[in-house]
Order: structure tokens, then C-alpha cells, then sequence
């Protein structure tokens, strides 16, 4: 060997051993640096390995049904998908991505930014609802962008389904994605894309509807696979929750309606219970199920027939005549007149040196002649009423117009009641800071003038006074359901108002005769082998001279017609309103049919009963054919 | 042709306790891969891994018995084979994930640079040892420059950056043995200084994104920033003493990338901890330490080079693989030896380690 390298040169002895401890002193300094990983970060590095690979999804509890009273369904839910989106995975979402997935999804990139913006407050790990009511297109995208787009995720949810489109929608209203300041509000019960009731029974009982959502807790792959399932909590489903809405009725109420705008309200007086609520033109509640549209949404809330106000609360209206129940009222519990008071009605009257004249005048050119109060209600004389007005004055009337109901909310469980308006000198001072004109209780007392009511007002005024003066609450639920589910609801003692027999039977038989009598205003309501009561109403929109000066728009009278049956005891009280019906004809036969058909469903019809003791029996008269029916009282 | 192979062999000539440390890190390996493939398309990879070993341990005992200086006799003829393989590769494979690596022959896929990574530190080697110099001229700077730089390009080409790294430490080790003037340090630094800037425009997309990354890790894309944050969460939330065999979540999920091969230190270290990590790191430094005794040992300068190349190759490539699954290197297609998954990479391994033993034997010629 030494020949073969015979200049061998010696190797300082040093130098091996000193990269033997470099070795061991890089290798030790890489030791620690496993130490500082392993040791002092293990905890933050064992959260994110957790993160990592556990996502908590959603699941969606399903809101409760909503049934009509005989349990038949008003509103279901139908399975449907929504794509979720997790923030939290290691993949930054740089402009670009969110652009891909939205064109994938069929969003605007902006809208998906913004939406993401908002969720940026919200803890990392809680996905973010994108888009609901995915589309077969939607999935397939999601499925198949498995490793471009782990970050997306579907859910199966309970979307919310209406059966009957557009039948009782603003009565059932519709739901929503809850917003942010609720989110704020109620915290960790709502999450982002859940959905809660906007308006009508959806939104007053949200909390009975609305279930607790679940979680599962899933294991995914670096594609965000789900590789197995941790735990599942499951969701608790909302409560189903029955209302007193006859679904026949309201079919029935809707269908009577037809394509006119405004509603029909039918109450049960002797409990309160709505049987019925139909407000027109009306929306598809399905339409907010998923994500409404932006311009289907402005043309919703652009349309000047309001199709998303509930007008049996939402309307506030002059009543006309029905206006008169309440004169008639306050006239004789004041003691003002007796029901033989007569006045004769030559088709005007001279009051405060103003001329106001009767309907009949405006129509025919003539008066009613003499009539006494219960004739005055039949032919809803106006020249009678005037001077009924003039008699009592604003303030009496207004007393009763409040005792009887109007002027606030009857406190019906729907949100976004309307109080209406009974127009006091006071407020008059308050709001236009002017005198009360004498002239104007003249105009009040046959329900014009600044008086305005609501469809259930009059529904519930009438039920009331039909009664003999027991008002019970208007309500769509059932007090001892809701108190099982541990709400509170409010007392069902009814209000009780101390009317004397005298005026009930007073006001009731004209009543009766508005239907059932010659010359009654509401005979078109009349159905064989059922007694019905009511009381017609027409109410200008706008003074006649400014009607007959050719004004554009639709100015043409609102008619009204409340009608119950039987007269005695009523088990149903209706109350029609065609806005820019013209005349309250137009009104009455809804009123009739809705009578009839819940008869007809009670699979009983009531026989003939006698009239109200002090009223002479005047037999039914075949039905009054339309054009005998005049315009205007 | 002197003592190409002793007559007898005897047991007491193998450094066993260098082999059964290899053997130790190899078996580790295995175990590590079989738990991270296990569920994976890959399933059988780690039973051709124990055929690997095996082949490899046995070739180390056969080198051992061989006279280095038999090997290093022909490095000439193994360099140009290697530069040839070199380049039939770029020439006629077909490329294998964008990359023309392997060879195949009789069905066995076979990664030409593993086997140059040897033969240039054999070459490095042997011209340590026939020059003698008592200091490292510029010439000889070329000259190693161009053994390990032609290789190496060969290999960039490939593209595995590296693999081509794995050419140079050899060089290092043997200036550091013979000793360099300032002067030429001075102009190696520089060299090295000035292959920065040069080397960015060879380096293609993914290995400037790599090296970016590592300036910036905080990128959470789904490039290499992204692999080493996998690599971290797998590597911490391992604790002290680890998830359990096939219990790392990490690998198992395909959040570290080829968790069987390259980064398989990092489902090694989620699975078995801290002490784990301990244990590997420790029968390192005793491969690497023993065979830098042997280097001392060395019978002749051909042994002692032969030896200090091999060792700093190893090291180079432990302490770069173990560094850049914490982020302290840029994440660079190194494989840990022993414990990676690859035939290639074992088989030349072992044989590396058996001319080492060869070495060690032949320690008391003089």
C-alpha cells in the first residue's frame, strides 16, 4: 500500500473528529428544532392537524308544518341542497377562486365577495351557506371540483315548500335568510344562510316553527372528502303548529275574491278564532324559499296593489256604512234617540249650512222619505245618519267607534297589524292643527271622512255586536296547542261590553234586514235555507268632485259588505272588501259564498230562525237581481 | 489486480455496528411506509421496499469483502457509464411525472442518478487521492467542478434539482481534508455566490415558487408553502409521543405529500412523536459518526476520501431532508436515506456503506 502512495501527506488529526461534532451539533440543533415543534407548539399544532381534517356541518332542522284546522297541510318542506363553503381550509381564496366558483355556480362574483365579506366576523370553522336551492347543474359542479374546489361542500336541507302558492301567502307569510343583527342578537342559535320567518304566521311564531339545527362533525381527506363521520348531533325539528284557518274557506274566500284586489276576513264570534284570511293580488311564498331574485323582489315591492301587504290587517279604509252600526250604537246606549226616531229624507239635508246629500239623491235624484232607525239601516240612509251626527257629535261617536273596536289593533297574532283611525277634535289639533270642523262629524258619522278601518276591524266589530257585546280576540292559534309548546299566550276571557239588549236587537235586526228585507242594500247575500245578516258599505276614495272632474287613477268606491249567520248566536262572521269594487255589491256575494260554504262543510244547515224578538217578520223575498242593487249609501 | 477479494471471509470483518444501524433506519422506514400506504393505491410498496433492503444489506456485505481500490481502479469506466446513462435518459425515457428519472430494465424502474451520486464521489475520490496536493489549486477546483458539474447538470436537466446537489458535498469534504488558501475559498464563495442569481434562470416555475415559499411560508397556497405547513401540523401535533403507528391523520388524509418517500420523516415524526424523532436523529449521528471514525481509520488517503465523501453526502442529504419538514431549508426533492421509499436509492446506499466497510477492514495495511 505505501507504494502505491508513497507520498502519503498526514491528515492534521484534528479535522475528522471536528465534523464529527459539526455533525452531531447540526443534528442536535435540528433535534431542537423537532423539540419546539413537538413539545412547546404540540397544542397550537394538534388544533390545526384537528381543523385540518374534522369540518363541522350543519345539520339543518326542519321547520315545522303549518296545518289548517282540520290538520290538512298549508305549508310543508321539500328536501333541496345548499352549498356550503368552508373558510377554514389552508387554501387562501384569492379573487380568482372565488370568480371560479362562482361561475360554476351560477353566482355574481361581487355578490359572492360581499357574502363573504359579511362572514368574515363569523369563527373560521362555521361554512358559509353560498347558495341555496342547488341546482342538478350546482351539484354536479361541487361533485366533480372535488380537488380544484375542496372548499365547498353540499348539505341537504328542508327547504320551505307552500302547497297552495299563492292562496293565505300573506296571512302564512314567508322565510328568509336570518339577518345579521338577529344573528348578533340570539348568537350561536342561528347560524349564517338559516332561515326564519319574515312575516305573517312565519314570522309570529318563529320560534314554535323553527327547530334546532344539529352537527356532524366529519373527518375529510386533503380534498376535502369526507373520509368518515365523528359524532352527529342530531337536529331538533321545529313544532308543527295548527292554525283555525279553514283551508276550505279560505279556498273558497280566495276563489269568491277572484282577481279583484283586497280581502276576507272570517271570524268566529263566539271564540275568535280566524277562519279565514284572504288578502289579493297576492305572492308566491315559494319564491323567498330559495334566494329571491333582486328584480322579482322590486317588483314585488314596486307594485302599487301591494301584493305583499296583508290587507285584512294591513288596509286602512274608510267603512262607509258599515260605519253606521257604530252611529246606530252610540245613538241609542246614549239614549240620544229612541229606535222609533224618524227623520224624513227628502235625498239631502242643510246642516252647519253645508248641503250633504243622501246616496239615493246622487243616484236617483231622490229621498228615502220617512224612515225610522231600523230602516235607515236597511236602506242605509244617509240623511238619517247625518242627522244622527249632528245630534250626538264627534265625541260620542268616537267613544263608541273605540268601544266597538276600531281606532286600535284587535290584537291578532300577526305582525305589522294596522290600528285604523277614529278621528277625534284632538287629533285633528295634534296632527293638522286646525279646529275640528262641526261638518266633518257629519261626514263621520257614514264612515267617511278621515274615519279608517281595517277588514278584520269590522269583521271583529260586528262579531262583537252580534254577540250581544262579548269581543273576543281575533287569533289564529289555538291557546291550549301554543301553551303545550310553552308559550304564553294572551288571556281568552273575552272583552265584555255592556251594550243593552234594546240596541243589540235594534241594530242586529236592521242588520237583518239589510239582507232579508225590500229594499235592503244587501240582498245579494241571501242563500236559501240560511239566515244572513250584515251590513253593506261604499266608500268614496275621493270626494265626488274630484271623481267626476276626471281625475286619472283609480278612484272608484271601495266596497265593503260584513255579513254573519246565523242572526242569533253567530257562528261565523265574514267581512268582504273589493278595493275600487264601485259598488258594495260587489262585496256581498264573497260574503255569501263563504257563509254557505262553511255551512256546507259543517254538513248541517241551519234552519230558518225568527229574526230578533222586536222586529216584525218580513219573509225572505226572492233574490234582488243585480242591477236593483244601487250604487253608493 | 492485488486482493480483489480476500479468500475467507470472516464475520469479524463487517463493522456491524454500522450495518445494523442502516439496518435499524432501513426497517423504520419500511414500518413507515407500510403505515402510510396501507390504505393507498400504494399498498405493496413497502414489501418491495424489503426486497430493496434486503438486496441492499446483502450487496453491502459483498462490497465490503471487495478491495476499494479495485473500484476505484475503474471509476473511470463506472463515470463515463453513469454520463452516458445520464444522458441516454434525457435522450430516450419517457418521462414519469413530467421527469425522465428512472430507467426501466427488466421491469425494475432503476434511478440512473442515484447510482452517479456514488460513482462521483468514487470519482471525487480517487482524484483526491492521485493528486495529493497540500492544498487545493485552482485547478483542481476546475477539474472537481467539472466531475460533479457535468453530472449534475445532466441531472437538473431531468428535472431533480436535488439529486443534483447530492453531487457536490463530496467536493466540500474533500477541500476541507486537504486544506484550501483563502484565496481560493475566497473564489469558491464566489463561485457559489455568483451561481445564484445564474441558477434562478435555469430553475424552472416550481422551483422558484419552492424557494419563494420558503422565504414567505406564510402563502397558503396549495404549492410548497402549503407542504410545509402540512408538514409542520403533522410534525407538531405528533407531541412527545406520537399518534400511533397508522394513526397519523396527517399522512393519512394526503395532507403531506408523498408521505412514503420525500417527506416521510414528517409522518414518522407525527406518528411516533418526539421520541421517535429522538431515536432516528441518534442512530444517525451514530451511522454518520462511525463512519467518520472509519474515516480516520482509513488505511490510505483513497479510503479516507471514499469514505468522507460518502459520509457527507449522507449527511448533506439526512440534515437537508430533516430540516426542510420544519421549514428551516426550502423544500428540494431530497430522499432521506434509508428511510425513504425507493430501490434506487437504498441499493446504492447499502453499496456505499459497504465500501466503507471495505474500508475499515483494510485500516491496518500500513
Amino acid at each position: 500500500m505505501a507504494a502505491r502512495f508513497p507520498e502519503e501527506p498526514r491528515l492534521p488529526a484534528w479535522k475528522i473528529p471536528l465534523l464529527q461534532y459539526l455533525i452531531a451539533a447540526i443534528l442536535l440543533i435540528l433535534l431542537i428544532g423537532y423539540w419546539r415543534l413537538q413539545i412547546t407548539e404540540h397544542q397550537k399544532y394538534l388544533e390545526e392537524s384537528q381543523r385540518n381534517r374534522i369540518r363541522e356541518l350543519p345539520v339543518v332542522a326542519p321547520r315545522g308544518r303549518i296545518l289548517d284546522r282540520y290538520g290538512r297541510v298549508l305549508v310543508d318542506n321539500t328536501p333541496a341542497f345548499s352549498v356550503l363553503l368552508s373558510r377554514d381550509t389552508p387554501l387562501k381564496l384569492t379573487p380568482a377562486r372565488i370568480a371560479g366558483i362562482a361561475r360554476g355556480l351560477g353566482l355574481d362574483p361581487a355578490d359572492l365577495q360581499q357574502e363573504l365579506n359579511h362572514a368574515a366576523a363569523l369563527p373560521g370553522f362555521q361554512p358559509v351557506v353560498i347558495k341555496k336551492q342547488a341546482s342538478m347543474q350546482d351539484v354536479a359542479f361541487v361533485e366533480s371540483h372535488r380537488v380544484e374546489y375542496p372548499e365547498l361542500d353540499l348539505i341537504q336541507v328542508q327547504q320551505r315548500f307552500y302547497p297552495k302558492h299563492d292562496v293565505a301567502a300573506s296571512l302564512l307569510g314567508y322565510v328568509g335568510d336570518v339577518s345579521e343583527d338577529i344573528i348578533a342578537k340570539y348568537g350561536a342559535r342561528y347560524h349564517p344562510g338559516d332561515v326564519a320567518g319574515k312575516s305573517g304566521i312565519e314570522r309570529e311564531y318563529n320560534s314554535v316553527l323553527s327547530g334546532i339545527d344539529g352537527m356532524r362533525r366529519v373527518v375529510v381527506n386533503s380534498r376535502g372528502q369526507e373520509m368518515g363521520s365523528l359524532a352527529t348531533t342530531p337536529s331538533t325539528p321545529g313544532h308543527d303548529l295548527r292554525l283555525t284557518i279553514d283551508l276550505n274557506l279560505q279556498l273558497t274566500a280566495a276563489q269568491a275574491l277572484g282577481d279583484k284586489a283586497g280581502a276576507v276576513v272570517a271570524l268566529d264570534p263566539r271564540n275568535g278564532q280566524v277562519l279565514t284570511m284572504v288578502s289579493h293580488p297576492s305572492f308566491d311564498p315559494n319564491d323567498f324559499a330559495g334566494h329571491i331574485d333582486p328584480e322579482q323582489w322590486k317588483s314585488l315591492t314596486s307594485d302599487p296593489e301591494k301584493p305583499l301587504m296583508n290587507k285584512a290587517i294591513q288596509a286602512q279604509l274608510a267603512p262607509g256604512s258599515i260605519f253606521k252600526i257604530v252611529t246606530a250604537t252610540a245613538a241609542l246606549e246614549t239614549g240620544t234617540v229612541k229606535p222609533n226616531f224618524t227623520v224624513y229624507c227628502p235625498g239631502y239635508v242643510n246642516i252647519y249650512g253645508h248641503t250633504f246629500h243622501d246616496w239615493s239623491w246622487e243616484e236617483h235624484r231622490r229621498g228615502h222619505g220617512v224612515v225610522d232607525l231600523h230602516r235607515a239601516i236597511v236602506i242605509s240612509c244617509d240623511v238619517y245618519f247625518f242627522t244622527l251626527g249632528k245630534m250626538l257629535g264627534i265625541d260620542k261617536i268616537a267613544y263608541f267607534a273605540k268601544q266597538l273596536g276600531l281606532g286600535s289593533r284587535t290584537g291578532v297574532d300577526l305582525p305589522g297589524e294596522e290600528p285604523g283611525l277614529v278621528p277625534t277634535p284632538d287629533w285633528v289639533e295634534k296632527y293638522f292643527r286646525h279646529k275640528w270642523y262641526a261638518g266633518e262629524t257629519i261626514s263621520v258619522a257614514i264612515g267617511q271622512g278621515a274615519v279608517a278601518v281595517t277588514p278584520l276591524q269590522i269583521a271583529y266589530m260586528v262579531s262583537g255586536v252580534a254577540s250581544g257585546g262579548t269581543f273576543h280576540r281575533p287569533h289564529l292559534t289555538f291557546r291550549n296547542e301554543l301553551a303545550a309548546l310553552g308559550l304564553d299566550p294572551p288571556a281568552a276571557a273575552p272583552r265584555k261590553l255592556r251594550l243593552s239588549p234594546s240596541t243589540v236587537n235594534c241594530v242586529t235586526g236592521g242588520m237583518w234586514g239589510v239582507v232579508n228585507e225590500p229594499g235592503g242594500t244587501g240582498g245579494l247575500a241571501r242563500v236559501a235555507g240560511l239566515q244572513i245578516s250584515g251590513k253593506t258599505g261604499t266608500a268614496q276614495v275621493v270626494s265626488e268632485a274630484f271623481y267626476h272632474a276626471g281625475h286619472k287613477g283609480n278612484f272608484k268606491d271601495d266596497a265593503w259588505f260584513v255579513g254573519y249567520s246565523p242572526p242569533e248566536n253567530p257562528e261565523i262572521v265574514v267581512c268582504a272588501l273589493v278595493m275600487h269594487g264601485g259598488f258594495s255589491s260587489a262585496a256581498v256575494p264573497i260574503v255569501a259564498q263563504v257563509i254557505k260554504a262553511y255551512f256546507e262543510e259543517k254538513g248541517q244547515r241551519t234552519p230558518p230562525q225568527n229574526p230578533p224578538a222586536t222586529q216584525a217578520i218580513t219573509m225572505a223575498r226572492p233574490l234582488a237581481p243585480a242591477h236593483n242593487v244601487q250604487r253608493g249609501e | 489486480m492485488r486482493g480483489v477479494m480476500k479468500p475467507r471471509f470472516s464475520l469479524r470483518d463487517v463493522d456491524w455496528l454500522l450495518l445494523s444501524t442502516a439496518l435499524a433506519l432501513a426497517v423504520i422506514g419500511i414500518v413507515e411506509i407500510y403505515s402510510t400506504t396501507s390504505h393507498t393505491l400504494l399498498v405493496g410498496q413497502y414489501r418491495k421496499q424489503i426486497d430493496w433492503v434486503v438486496l441492499g444489506a446483502l450487496l453491502a456485505l459483498v462490497f465490503s469483502q471487495v478491495d476499494y481500490h479495485f473500484i476505484l481502479d475503474h471509476v473511470t469506466g463506472l463515470y463515463i457509464f453513469m454520463l452516458a446513462g445520464l444522458l441516454a435518459l434525457l435522450l430516450v425515457a419517457h418521462p414519469v411525472d413530467g421527469a425522465r428519472r428512472w430507467v426501466s430494465i427488466g421491469g425494475l424502474t432503476f434511478q440512473v442518478s442515484e447510482m452517479g451520486k456514488l460513482v462521483v464521489i468514487l470519482a471525487v475520490g480517487a482524484y483526491f487521492s492521485r493528486r495529493r496536493p497540500k492544498s487545493v489549486t485552482l485547478k483542481d477546483l476546475l477539474i472537481l467542478g467539472l466531475l460533479a458539474g457535468v453530472p449534475a447538470g445532466l441531472v437538473i436537466l431531468e428535472p431533480d434539482l436535488g439529486t443534483a446537489l447530492t453531487f457536490f458535498p463530496a467536493i466540500v469534504a474533500g477541500i476541507y481534508l486537504t486544506g484550501i488558501r483563502l484565496r481560493q475559498l475566497g473564489l469558491v464563495v464566489l463561485i457559489a455566490a455568483l451561481m445564484v442569481p445564474a441558477g434562478w434562470q435555469f430553475l424552472r416555475p416550481y422551483q422558484r415558487q419552492r424557494l419563494v415559499s420558503f422565504i414567505h411560508p406564510a402563502e397558503g397556497t396549495r404549492g410548497n408553502g402549503y407542504q410545509v405547513t402540512q408538514s409542520k401540523i403533522a410534525i407538531g401535533s405528533g407531541g412527545f409521543w406520537g399518534k400511533g403507528l397508522g394513526n397519523g391523520t396527517q399522512s393519512r388524509l394526503g395532507f403531506i405529500p408523498v408521505s412514503h418517500a420525500d417527506f416521510i420523516f414528517a409522518a414518522f415524526a407525527e406518528e411516533q412523536g418526539f421520541a421517535g424523532t429522538f431515536v432516528v436523529l441518534l442512530l444517525y449521528s451514530i451511522l454518520l459518526i462511525r463512519l467518520l471514525d472509519s474515516a480516520q481509520l482509513a488505511g490510505d488517503r483513497a479510503g479516507l476520501f471514499l469514505v468522507a465523501g460518502l459520509t457527507s453526502v449522507l449527511f448533506f442529504q439526512v440534515a437537508v431532508n430533516v430540516a426542510m419538514m420544519i421549514g428551516f431549508m426550502p423544500i428540494t426533492g431530497i430522499p432521506l436515506p434509508l428511510m425513504s421509499q425507493g430501490g434506487s436509492s437504498v441499493l446504492f446506499t447499502f453499496i456505499g456503506l459497504g465500501l466503507a466497510m471495505s474500508v475499515r477492514k483494510r485500516r491496518f495495511v500500513n
